[in-house]
């Protein structure tokens, strides 16, 4: 006789391993008093270009780092190096997004105390980062004009786990006729209240008002509560 | 996709769940799963089966309960379900709601063991 199957009840997040790892990362970021942001997007939204002005016009007067996840090639970091800034390349292989224990070897030999800013470049992906919490304080979505209006409702998901949203390549608006008023509603639609940026790492334009924005997250204690942040982590644990 | 390395998670969690009831094997495995939690159902149980192959789960079933987002609407001071994913507006009165409850689950919450 087949005996019954026996029914348990499990209550186990898929991703705690993950998410604690994550934890661990957040914390440490925080004793060490470094500000981490990570960014995502599509792939050529203009994430390295933005993160070279970005790494490059904050290195004056902050400590910077950037770790850069790619698929195959070691070329961002080639181009982020032009910055004089530590950069570090994570290759995934066939991976398709960034996790927490990727960031957390590649800090391997870096000592946090020395630094005031850690980007976290993940791969060019607008779906399967949103998964993995990688121990950010804030998480970044760049959305560049040349996209289109509609990205962040054909890609609610990762819109709604990031805390800022950052639309790029604003020099190129008019050329394409990019409908911002649209852009924001739609990204106001998937997560509301989320704060909005606009600029162009090309011409520069913007970027004195997102040193300023980033400034006032380092100087804040607490840099997820100077925007309105993301509860993901809350609402998973 | 990444749904097989999500797969591939559940797999091992359940694994180890069955080993540690000193269960040989496992007949289904129950998810919860919510529309934030960037997981694709379809792909996901596609790739289950993969997952389980040449492991003690060969051969066992999915069932994969997908549960609503639920917001605490600052309007109805309540929790309340929204309009859609695009849209995360409070179903009842309209209010634009960051604040998410319920959603992003994915969630092993019960499992039948063999005996």
């Amino acid at each position: 006789m087949i005996p019954e199957p026996r029914l348990v009840e499990v209550r186990k997040n898929v991703l705690k391993q993950n998410d604690v790892l994550a934890r661990a990362l957040r914390e440490r970021f925080r004793a060490a008093g470094v500000v981490a942001i990570s960014l995502v997007s599509s792939p050529g939204s203009g994430k390295t270009a933005f993160l070279e002005k970005t790494l490059t016009l904050l290195r004056a007067r902050y400590k910077v780092a950037a770790l850069v996840g790619d698929l195959a090639t070691e070329n961002d970091a080639a181009r982020l190096a032009r910055s004089q800034a530590p950069v570090k390349q994570i290759i995934t292989g066939t991976v398709c997004h960034l996790e927490a224990a990727m960031v957390q070897s590649a800090l391997d030999g870096w000592d946090l105390h020395d630094l005031d800013f850690l980007f976290i470049e993940n791969v060019g992906n607008l779906v399967c980062p949103s998964s993995y919490d990688l121990g950010e304080d804030l998480r970044f979505v760049l959305l560049s004009v040349t996209e289109g209006e509609d990205k962040p409702l054909k890609y609610p998901t990762i819109f709604n786990s990031a805390d800022v949203a950052v639309i790029t390549k604003s020099d190129l608006a008019a050329a394409v006729e990019f409908d911002e008023t649209v852009a924001r509603r739609n990204i106001q639609a998937v997560r509301p209240g989320m704060q909005v940026l606009r600029l162009s790492a090309k011409t520069g334009e913007g970027m004195a008002d997102f040193l300023e924005f980033l400034e006032r997250l380092h100087r804040s204690s607490h840099p997820a509560a100077v925007v309105n942040r993301n509860r993901r982590l809350s609402a998973r644990s | 996709m990444h749904e097989l390395s999500i797969a591939m998670s559940i797999v091992d969690l359940a694994r180890k769940e069955a080993e540690s009831h000193g269960a040989p094997g496992v007949d289904v495995v129950y998810l919860k799963l919510g529309p934030l939690s960037g997981v694709v159902k379809e792909a996901l149980l596609f790739s289950y089966e993969i997952a389980c192959q040449q492991t003690p789960l060969e051969g066992s079933k999915l069932l994969i309960e997908e549960v609503p987002i639920i917001v605490n609407c600052p309007v109805c001071m309540d929790r309340r379900s929204v309009q859609s994913l695009q849209s995360l507006c409070c179903a009842e009165c309209g209010t634009p709601t960051p604040e998410i409850l319920e959603g992003r689950e994915l969630m092993v919450t019960a499992m039948e063991l063999r005996q």
